[in-house]
């Protein structure tokens, strides 16, 4: 059913840079949603985001729900005296007037359960739990097995 | 707390190997280094996707780039290869000269969720190796580096490797040249490696 569910999502997804995207909720702005391809349903996937707080409260972002794997979870990769590890994270802080990057080598979401290998390409929808601003889906953009983030323009930047 | 005759001995012997070793640290910091240190040379000897065995005497006249990790690993370790098959690619002809390597320190479930597929595709050029626990704890004390199974019941079966993330250059005779840490851009390795070869 999962398979099905990916597989509506991935066909309805249009062809464009979604990793360049925006989306708001409350006064958070979600972008830059990537992913790496799998070789293969085997092993886990990885999500990256970047978000910014534009409010004057803190917020933290404490889930994340998708079709395209059963058990999305956050992780930080921690580098201590030499020795990473990847530990739970029990949510990543947001806070205000700030902007936070689930990024390699640090904070990603780590997507264990894969529904079907991820393909370069591809896109497939995220939502992101935030403790004060809710829910929100974003689509994330599946790059090549070799990316370190989306290529984004920003022209009014 | 009273102390017996041998504890006393004891605590007088530490306060002196304590005292020694502090003069030996501010004296050796000023003495100038021995120019010709012996050459460290980390070994291993572990089977490739082929079930060859495979020493650094298959490589030697070339440098080696050699990485432990595991192929289950969603950030560390794809960041890595990624660097690596940038470098590959950025060396041209010289690339030819260089050997890629994945030690696994996860290697009965890489092995089957195959590490050749896995490291390919990131570089044609890049080899796995997945050897049995004793032989891939040898690789790893040679190369002194550390890895631990974490039993973790929300990581997939159940456990995730921690281990050091950084890339180990060893020369066309086997020294061991540098370490890259985790992190350091593909240009600045390739740059080092063009400044050898």
């Amino acid at each position: 059913m999962r398979t099905l569910i990916l597989a509506t999502a991935l066909a309805l997804s249009a062809p464009a840079a979604f990793a360049c995207e925006t989306f708001t909720v409350g006064d958070l702005t979600v972008e830059h949603a990537w992913s790496r391809a799998t070789i293969g349903a085997g092993r886990p996937g990885v999500f990256y985001v970047e978000i910014t707080n534009a409010g004057d409260t803190d917020d933290a972002l404490i889930g994340l729900a998708t079709p395209a794997a059963g058990m999305p979870m956050l992780h930080e990769t921690v580098v201590m005296d030499g020795v990473a590890s990847m530990p739970h994270a029990m949510s990543i802080p947001v806070p205000a007037g700030q902007t936070v990057a689930l990024a390699p080598g640090g904070y990603h979401g780590m997507l264990m359960d894969l529904s079907t290998a991820l393909k370069e390409g591809d896109s497939f929808p995220v939502t992101l739990t935030f403790e004060k601003a809710g829910e929100v889906t974003v689509n994330v953009e599946v790059l090549s097995l070799r990316a370190e983030g989306p290529d984004c323009e920003h022209a009014a930047q | 707390m009273r102390l017996t005759g041998l504890q006393k001995i004891l605590w007088a012997a530490a306060g002196i190997a304590t005292l020694a070793y502090g003069a030996f640290m501010v004296l050796s910091d000023r003495a100038p280094l021995p120019v010709a240190q012996a050459a460290f040379r980390p070994t291993f000897a572990l089977p490739d996707a082929e079930g060859r065995l495979r020493t650094p005497a298959d490589f030697a006249g070339k440098h080696m780039l050699v990485f432990f990790g595991f192929t289950n690993c969603p950030d560390v370790c794809p960041t890595t290869l990624s660097e690596v098959a940038q470098v590959m690619d950025d060396l041209g002809d010289d690339a030819a000269r260089v050997q890629p390597l994945l030690i696994s320190i996860d290697p009965e479930r890489d092995r089957r969720l195959g590490l050749a597929e896995f490291v390919t595709a990131f570089h044609p050029s890049i080899l796995g190796l997945a050897g049995d626990a004793a032989q891939t704890r040898a690789a790893a004390d040679s190369f002194k580096i550390f890895f631990e199974r974490e039993e973790d019941p929300s990581a997939p079966d159940g456990y995730a490797m921690s281990h050091s993330p950084a890339l180990y250059l060893i020369g066309p005779d086997g020294d061991w040249l540098r370490q890259f840490t985790y992190g350091t851009p593909a240009t600045e390795i390739l740059a080092d490696l063009q400044s050898r070869l």
